[in-house]
């Protein structure tokens, strides 16, 4: 049986390896394409990391919606211009500077994640069920649910309002 | 050691996503790269809130609610931003946000 848990730890920091390699992979591609590979990559090792995390339905939506969806349409928007020239020293300053604030933010928040002491709930309530996560949504967080359709329908219209015409110069 | 079974295992990885999107976001020359860091933060917000929702919340089902409502935002955000991208080049023939300069005195 410990022989079972050994290949879990195993896929567990492999996916640990996707998210960081591709999240590295995201930022630092010099080609647009291979950055929302890396992304896509990343998206998948959080996908995994879901599935650690107990819920199977998250992790096919997380798959379905990002991978699916979410890359193919920033794969569209690569497509439409032609990758920016590197402007050396701006993007240098840019770069040490990005690395500075997120290094300030890495160590602050680490050191708060350390100090806190997390309250482990008295008694759980519900599962990890499909059946019960579906009831609650069309229950108790109803709200939020029609929210997220009407916020889809929106973003879809105001996006086909914006881009139509394709990218041809506009006439003015 | 179960590193699996670890709710700081977790929080970490969210923040390597935040910072690194952070990152990503700040040196970033076009708008694309822009968009994929915000893609990768948005990510790590939904990992925090189904760590905490694994080990800390009471009822299971609010944190997936709220990770899948994550999602959608992050999906209508691509959205937006695409068609943006697309009349920004058609205006000004170019993805870096330097280019866009138009108010610029």
């Amino acid at each position: 049986m410990i022989f079972y848990k050994y290949i879990s730890e195993f896929l567990f920091i492999a996916f640990i390896m996707l998210v960081f390699l591709g999240s590295l992979l995201a930022v630092r591609a010099k080609v647009l394409m291979h950055g929302v590979l890396g992304l896509a990559v990343s998206i998948l090792g959080v996908s995994g990391l879901y599935f650690y995390l107990g819920s199977m339905f998250l992790t096919l939506m997380q798959v379905l919606i990002y991978v699916g969806a979410v890359c193919i349409v920033i794969a569209f928007g690569v497509m439409v211009g032609k990758t920016p020239t590197e402007v050396e020293g701006l993007k240098l300053k840019a770069g040490i500077f990005g690395m500075f604030v997120s290094a300030v933010v890495f160590i602050l928040l680490i050191f708060s994640i350390k100090k806190t002491s997390w309250k482990i709930p008295i008694k759980m309530s519900g599962d990890f069920s499909i059946e019960h996560l579906g009831y609650t949504m069309l229950t108790k967080y109803c709200l939020a649910f029609e929210l997220i359709s009407v916020l889809l329908l929106a973003a879809v219209v105001g996006a086909i309002i914006i881009a139509r015409g394709g990218r041809e110069e506009i006439n003015s | 050691m179960i590193l699996s079974g670890c709710l700081t295992t977790y929080l970490v990885i969210a923040l390597f996503l935040l910072v690194i999107g952070l990152y990503g976001m700040i040196q970033s020359n076009s708008l694309i790269g822009m968009l994929i860091s915000s893609e990768l933060i948005l990510n790590g917000a939904g990992l925090n809130f189904m760590a905490f929702n694994r080990f800390l919340s009471p009822d299971p089902a609010i944190g997936q609610i709220f990770t899948l409502f994550i999602m959608g935002i992050a999906a209508a955000e691509a959205a937006i931003v695409v068609s943006f991208v697309l009349a920004v080049y058609r205006r000004f023939k170019s993805i870096e946000p330097a280019k866009v300069d138009e108010l610029h005195g």
